[in-house]
């Protein structure tokens, strides 16, 4: 399976840097996952290969640890901090606020694939509570207008790429019926 | 990205390159950078050791143990190679200090860990920094690679003849991993359970060979105490409790923010001055002292320093210096009820008292919040959570119920208040249900 060259380049300098290879495991199947979407069956097994792990070794690794995935998520992982901070200043209703936008519930992707909310422990925003993150991206101090803004930004940047994509197709289908005609 | 605050009252040493682009190599050095481990290759280990004990540094993970006498306990000899492992982790729910010291100041954690392997003799280090922090790990790997560019880091260091690297790690989602055997656990490539201990990590750690594991924080103090000296250091704080502390003021605070105060600075002071009091005209109803790990105090037992001793005496802990500030329209019971989620969610599952003890606690707790309570289960809850403690391999357990004790004992009465179906006095009609249906 193919990775991205900053991907190959960023595996190629950590291996070396332990004493056994599996120590590896965890950043690259983070990177690996930030690639691809999820840990999908042909990851699991490029990378076991890699570091002389059985696919089961790498599995059990996974299961422990809530940011990896080997279900496909939303474009945006919007994850609403509700733990004690964030609990005392809103937390919960930023939260509820996004399931009642969205329509989905904890760990729902929506139906256009474009959102997946979760509900997140502490993610080190405690002094600007509530927070949330997209992605890896922080947002601190939020009210539901400040999370709605953040959320009608990410639509904007999807359309927007959506668009760039139709305009590369519409380009394609000119090109080949030039070619064909 | 965080936004800074500060106060008068503050007294900065670790936070004092913040804002001032030390990121960036070149400003560091104009900053004192990379001036202490100089200084510190020209010592004896023994006198590096020394320095810092003398200097009363306390681990500023939590457990606050004297960080030169930890180097000490590393053996001098070793077949296998020596480590030192920084923990930036940084997972204590109501915790945010390192994230900011890493943002900053990541030279500053370089330079600890190479004086921290300098005094127990070990050439590498690993800066294991929280997966959700990936803005941080771009700084951290761009600095150690501008450090590795000026030959600071590598073979030779300084035309000293001595070779040290180090290394950046990255998690992926595990407060638990945060633990410092777990924490190598986890490097190693596996699921972050802890070790059984004897033996200790000073003597086998990452791949079998001698480890310190320190805190981010504890590490960055370091290269401030080998310039300004243990004696200067020491003299900020009480006796046994040196130097400073980034306390993360939070919750119902009209100015929260990270604050770096002298240690054993009064908490009343904290809240009312620094923080800047209460807002929206309500009043204290109890403050979490050192992150969620840490027995609440009420608005009555306020009156006491921040230092390791005076609040341990006040009957909690210091912790990660994570303030939580609750005022009086906080559920209590809302407020245990979310804590115990939390360590129930990353409870490992090794040992039956955390883990089942956790789930317990957590499903009472809800049924309790929503209405469904009988008054034995307040009594019921107290005792289950007395007797997970010192009954599990890591200190999980202890951390889970010790709050919940704490809770239970100083607001029995907001517990008695949702007895006999009576819906929470704090919260909305539905809501909880809400979220209940919502939440993990
Ligand atoms: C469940 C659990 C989570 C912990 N999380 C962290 C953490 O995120 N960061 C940290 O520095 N220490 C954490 N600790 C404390 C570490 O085990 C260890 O004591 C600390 O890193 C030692 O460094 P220090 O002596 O400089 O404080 C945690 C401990 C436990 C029991
Ligand atoms: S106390 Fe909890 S987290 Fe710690 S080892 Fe036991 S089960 Fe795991
Ligand atoms: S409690 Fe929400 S970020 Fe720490």
């Amino acid at each position: 399976m193919k990775f991205s060259e900053e991907f190959e380049a960023r595996f190629a300098e950590m291996v070396p840097h332990y004493p056994t290879k599996r120590s590896a495991l965890v950043p690259t199947l983070l990177y690996a996952q930030d690639e691809v979407g999820f840990l999908s069956d042909e990851v699991i097994a490029e990378l076991a290969g890699r570091l002389d792990l059985t696919e089961l070794e790498v599995r059990n690794v996974i299961s422990y640890y809530s940011m990896l995935t080997t279900k496909p998520r939303g474009k945006f992982n919007l994850q609403v901090c509700t733990n004690i901070s964030c609990l005392v200043r809103g937390g919960e209703e930023i939260l509820q606020h996004c399931a009642k936008k969205l329509g989905v519930g904890h760990k729902g992707t929506t139906p256009d694939g474009l959102f997946t909310l979760e509900e997140v422990e502490c993610i080190g925003a405690c002094s600007w509570a509530p927070a949330a993150q997209v992605n890896y991206d922080f947002h601190e101090n939020l009210t539901t207008e400040k999370m709605d803004r953040v959320l009608d930004k990410c639509l904007a940047q999807a359309q927007e790429q959506l668009q760039r994509i139709k305009s590369v197709d519409s380009l394609a289908d000119t090109l080949s019926q030039r070619s064909e005609g | 990205m965080a936004s800074l605050v500060s106060h008068p009252d503050e007294v900065k040493v670790v936070t004092r390159r913040f804002g001032l682009g030390a990121t960036n190599i070149d400003r560091y050095l104009e900053l004192d950078g990379y001036k202490a481990v100089q200084k510190a290759l020209g010592m004896d280990a023994d006198a590096i050791i020394n320095e810092v004990k003398n200097s009363g540094l306390r681990g500023r993970g939590g457990a606050g143990f004297s960080t030169g006498m930890k180097w000490s306990f590393v053996p001098k000899q070793s077949a296998k190679p020596k480590y030192v492992l920084c923990n930036g982790d940084e997972s204590e729910p109501g915790t945010c200090k390192d994230r900011l010291i890493f943002e900053h100041d990541p030279h500053a954690v370089i330079e600890g860990v190479m004086i921290g392997g300098l005094a127990v003799g070990a050439r590498s280090g690993y800066i294991y920094i929280r997966g959700e922090y990936r803005y941080l790990s771009i700084i951290m790997q761009k600095a150690i690679r501008d450090a590795y560019a000026k030959g600071f880091l590598g073979k030779n260091i300084f035309g000293s003849g001595r070779d040290f690297d180090i290394y950046w790690h990255g998690g992926a989602g595990a407060y638990e991993v945060g633990e410092e055997s777990a924490l190598m656990e986890s490097l190693e490539g596996k699921r972050g359970i802890p070790r059984i201990r004897p033996p200790f990590p000073a003597v086998v750690g990452l791949w079998g060979g001698p480890t310190v594991i320190n805190n981010a924080e504890t590490l960055a103090s370091v290269p401030h105490i080998m310039l300004g000296g243990a004696e200067w250091y020491a003299k900020i704080g009480p006796p046994k409790n040196g130097g400073t502390r980034l306390f993360c003021l939070s919750g119902n605070v009209a100015k929260p923010g990270v604050y770096e105060l002298p240690m054993g600075y009064s908490l009343k002071k904290m809240i009312y001055e620094v923080g800047g009091g209460i807002p929206n005209g309500r009043s204290l109803k109890a403050v979490v002292p050192g992150g969620s790990s840490t027995p609440c105090l009420t608005a009555d037992e306020i009156d006491i320093n921040m230092d390791f001793d005076s609040v341990a005496k006040a009957g909690s802990m210091l912790g990660s210096g994570g303030v939580v500030v609750l005022d009086d329209q906080q559920c209590i019971v809302k407020f245990a009820l979310r804590t115990m989620k939390f360590y129930q969610h990353e409870s490992c599952g090794w040992c039956i008292p955390c883990r089942e003890g956790t789930d317990w606690l957590k499903k009472t707790l809800i049924r309790f919040h929503s209405g469904g309570g009988v008054k034995k289960d307040i009594d019921n809850m107290q005792y289950l959570s007395e007797n997970m403690l010192g009954r599990t391999f890591c200190p999980l357990g202890d951390a889970a119920a010790m709050p919940t004790i704490a809770f239970v004992k100083k607001f029995r009465k907001e517990f008695e208040d949702h007895l006999d179906g009576r819906p929470c006095p704090y919260e909305k009609a539905g809501v909880a249900e809400e979220m209940e249906a919502l939440s993990h």
